[in-house]
């Protein structure tokens, strides 16, 4: 560890200030908390928010997974993960069930998370609301209301001029029955996982200073219409590399002729299926 | 003089808090906390640990125990004391005030609802209250001796404000249960 850094890099009072944050997320879940998000030696939308929930929260004994898109091996990824085993000197990992922390930009990995794992999301826009009602002080008033009646009309839409809901990630969901809640931008894909998921999904968010959380076992809905309910999208293919069929996939162009292959997103997942 | 409080205080403190967002996540799971070094007569070890954690001087603070807990905690957090109805950490050793006393914050910002530290005589887990709602599967049970009398249905009258309301946390010696705001008692299964 280098010394030279308080341990986290964050300062005492800071780690304080966002843990009663974290508490209290978890007590409302899927309200957004205010909270004094400090500069941090990067800059804001690569992962500030989430770097600054994972200080507060790790250990010397956790081990921590970073991943961006679902890659362990992407310069944010090694970056975080450096960043935190030099400032706390904490054990990092690629493997889903070795890791106690993760931290992610958008994507839910693969693996089923279990019981005390806990989940950091990147988030760069916390408020649902922001692109109906930019006003702060309105989308406050419309959450304290649940008036979520904008969005359903934004999805109405979606509907009535291309025949479906057009948001593939990013995709609104409410969390317990209550509180209307970005996601981050997960592909809609892995929306269903945050549902009863065992694991502890805390979101940060540095630019926009707000932290939210879904605590474990809490049902998260995505917003959808009866008769046109709420479908997980993924690519009609199979990963090139590890043949799975149930993945998430990315689509990488492999020549200037129209040629393409798609493999899984999780990069994690894939080589341990490559590997059985 | 006024007694030591943690002996490492950054690693205690991140253990402690550790301990409590397992316990807020899971309500009605049991945990224990790293013990301060020395704490003054009238706390639990679990209640001081938990306010020499997460109080500081941004958190008005109510509590029964005393002048030299009044010193230790001003000592070792600069916590302001404040009256009920402001402060946001709550520490009860004594009589339950009536929770509608109790800040719960507002509509917009609930975050500002009170958090309860209750000292009971012991904690249990796989009897005695039904506990339901966020963090629990399907039901958790969970024991508690010497929770003041009308507790469960004092703390019900405050589940139709949400998402106002208060947290509380059940504190036994070392040992610590949570109960968000979110969490249903029911008093037998």
């Amino acid at each position: 560890m280098t010394t030279g850094y308080n341990f986290a890099y964050l300062d005492e009072a800071t780690k304080r200030m966002i843990r009663r944050a974290l508490l209290k997320a978890i007590a409302v879940p899927g309200h957004q908390v205010p909270f004094g998000a400090r500069e941090m030696p990067l800059p804001y939308g690569w992962g500030t928010g989430g770097i600054q929930v994972t200080a507060s929260v790790i250990g010397s004994d956790d081990r921590l997974k970073v991943i961006d898109q679902g890659a362990d091996d992407t310069t944010n990824a090694i970056s975080i993960r450096r960043f935190f085993a030099r400032v706390a000197g904490v054990e990092t990992t690629e493997s889903t069930t070795e890791a106690t922390i993760i931290q992610t930009r958008h994507r839910i990995p693969e693996t089923p998370l279990r019981e005390d794992q806990v989940l950091v999301y990147q988030v760069p826009m916390p408020e649902p609301l922001f692109k109906l009602e930019p006003r702060v002080r309105e989308s406050t008033k419309l959450h304290a209301l649940a008036e979520y009646g904008l969005m359903q009309v934004k999805l109405y839409e979606d509907i009535a001029k291309q025949g479906e809901v057009a948001t593939s990630y990013n995709h609104p969901v409410i969390v317990d029955g209550r509180y209307l809640m970005s996601p981050s931008p997960i592909p809609a894909f892995d929306n269903p996982k945050m549902d009863m998921n065992p694991a502890i999904q805390l979101f940060g968010a540095g630019r926009e200073k707000r932290i939210y959380a879904v605590p474990p076992y809490t049902r998260v809905e995505s917003l959808d219409f009866e008769d046109h309910p709420f479908r997980p999208i993924r690519a009609p293919h199979a990963c090139a590399l590890c043949r799975s069929t149930e993945s998430y996939l990315d689509e990488l162009i492999t020549d200037d002729r129209g040629g393409r292959r798609f493999i899984c997103s999780d990069t994690d997942y894939c080589a341990q299926r490559q590997r059985t | 003089m006024i007694a030591p409080g943690f002996a490492d205080p950054g690693m205690d403190s991140q253990a402690c808090f550790r301990a409590l967002l397992t316990a807020m996540s899971y309500p009605g799971r049991i945990v224990a906390l790293p013990s301060p070094t020395g704490m003054p007569s009238g706390l639990p070890p679990a209640m001081a640990a938990l306010v020499l954690a997460l109080c500081d001087e941004q958190t008005p603070l109510w509590q029964d125990a005393g002048d030299d807990a009044a010193a230790w905690i001003a000592f070792h957090t600069g916590a302001p004391a404040a009256s009920l109805e402001a402060a946001r950490f709550v520490m009860v050793t004594a009589a339950l005030p009536s929770l509608g006393a109790l800040c719960a914050g507002t509509d917009e910002e609930p975050q500002d609802g009170a958090t309860l530290l209750l000292q009971v005589a012991a904690l249990s887990e796989g009897a005695g209250w039904v506990l339901q709602g966020p963090g629990i599967k399907d039901a958790a049970r969970l024991r508690v001796d010497g929770a003041p009398d009308g507790f469960v249905a004092a703390r019900a009258a405050l589940a139709p404000i949400f998402p106002r309301g208060i947290d509380i946390v059940l504190c036994a010696g070392d040992r610590i249960a949570a109960l968000p705001r979110t969490t249903r008692i029911a008093e037998s299964g």
